[in-house]
């Protein structure tokens, strides 16, 4: 008995409602629906949770000032001073990557996380954001982010380059680290309840890994979207008060 | 050799990649565990950059993971 297992299936984009505008595929996909549903319980977890706010919190009201006070801080700590005016954007990018990469663990729901698309382009926001940030409060005096002081003139040659390819590159470590993530633990989920689905009674020993596993993910799920935005973050800083 | 057992073993290649994952986990983990025994009053202060650690470590092993995906079932 072959079951036949496909673990990718899963990121599969399907159109709900087809549309298209001169020659551009606009559907709203599951992808769409799924961010929709993100920014709806986020909006929902904000609004509704604060609109009576009672001096002592209730629990939604308390999830809501926990999630707050959290980025909060970790902007107050990690991004420097002068770095509160990007609070609401950091706020923002924390609360609906943590939020599609929870509703992603719900079986049979999609994870918008997991396409790079959607990840590199809130990887190239970040970037893109940052820099015109950095250009903008330091001009021309920004390129002194690649040039480390206090270096010799020769080892420069070779430095120079490093810290450009490093700058470069953050888009992509930054989207890829999110994007594989999700595609690795789903990838893997999938596989271990393929193999539950195809031995039997033997069923019972990859289930109740996979049931860590779930564990696992959620851990990964919060995990990921803190270093999202720590490291939007440290970028922050780098470009607010270079090195 | 044909196309596709290159491309399985290049997949395998790939997630020697996790050997690095690996490493760096559990050296992030290890220097926690030594630091907050030596002195535990410091965890909250060093807890927050072992996930950071965890997670940017586990990073590159995943990055092995995609390109053996990619060897697999884009090309």
């Amino acid at each position: 008995m072959a079951i036949e297992i496909k673990p990718l299936e899963q990121f599969t984009i399907e159109r709900i409602v087809p549309l298209h505008i001169g020659g551009l595929d606009v559907s709203f996909t599951n992808s769409a629906l799924f961010m929709t549903i993100a920014v709806l319980v986020i909006t929902l977890l904000t609004v509704v949770a604060t609109r009576r706010a009672a001096l002592v919190p209730g629990r939604l009201q308390s999830l809501a000032e926990l999630s707050y006070e959290f980025v909060a801080d970790m902007v107050d700590t990690n991004a420097g001073h002068g770095a509160e005016p990007f609070f609401p954007f950091i706020f923002t990018l924390f609360m609906f990557i943590l939020v599609s990469n929870l509703l992603g663990l719900i079986p049979y729901s999609f994870t918008v996380t997991s396409h790079i698309i959607v990840t590199f382009a809130l990887a190239l926001l970040v970037f893109v954001g940052v820099t015109i940030v950095g250009l903008a409060k330091h001009g021309t005096h920004f390129f002194r982010l690649f040039v480390p002081s206090g270096v010799p003139a020769v080892l420069l040659l070779l430095l120079v380059p490093i810290e450009l390819l490093s700058y470069f590159i953050r888009p992509f470590t930054l989207s890829i680290r999110l994007f594989a993530n999700m595609l690795a633990g789903h990838t893997m989920l999938a596989i271990f309840g393929g193999f539950a689905a195809s031995i039997g009674f033997l069923a019972i020993f990859p289930l109740s890994i996979n049931i860590l596993l779930v564990g696992l993910e959620l851990l990964v799920a919060a995990l990921q979207a803190y270093v999202f935005a720590i490291l939007t973050c440290l970028y922050l800083r780098d470009a607010l008060h270079l090195h | 050799m044909d196309l596709a057992s290159a491309k399985m073993i290049g997949a395998g290649l790939a997630c020697i990649a996790l050997v690095g994952a690996g490493v760096g986990i559990g050296n992030v983990f290890a220097s926690l565990i030594a630091s907050v025994a030596r002195n535990p009053a410091a965890q909250p202060q060093v807890q927050p950059f072992a996930f950071l650690g965890f997670a940017l470590a586990e990073a590159t092993g995943l990055f092995g993971l995609a390109i053996a995906f990619l060897i697999l079932f884009v090309f």
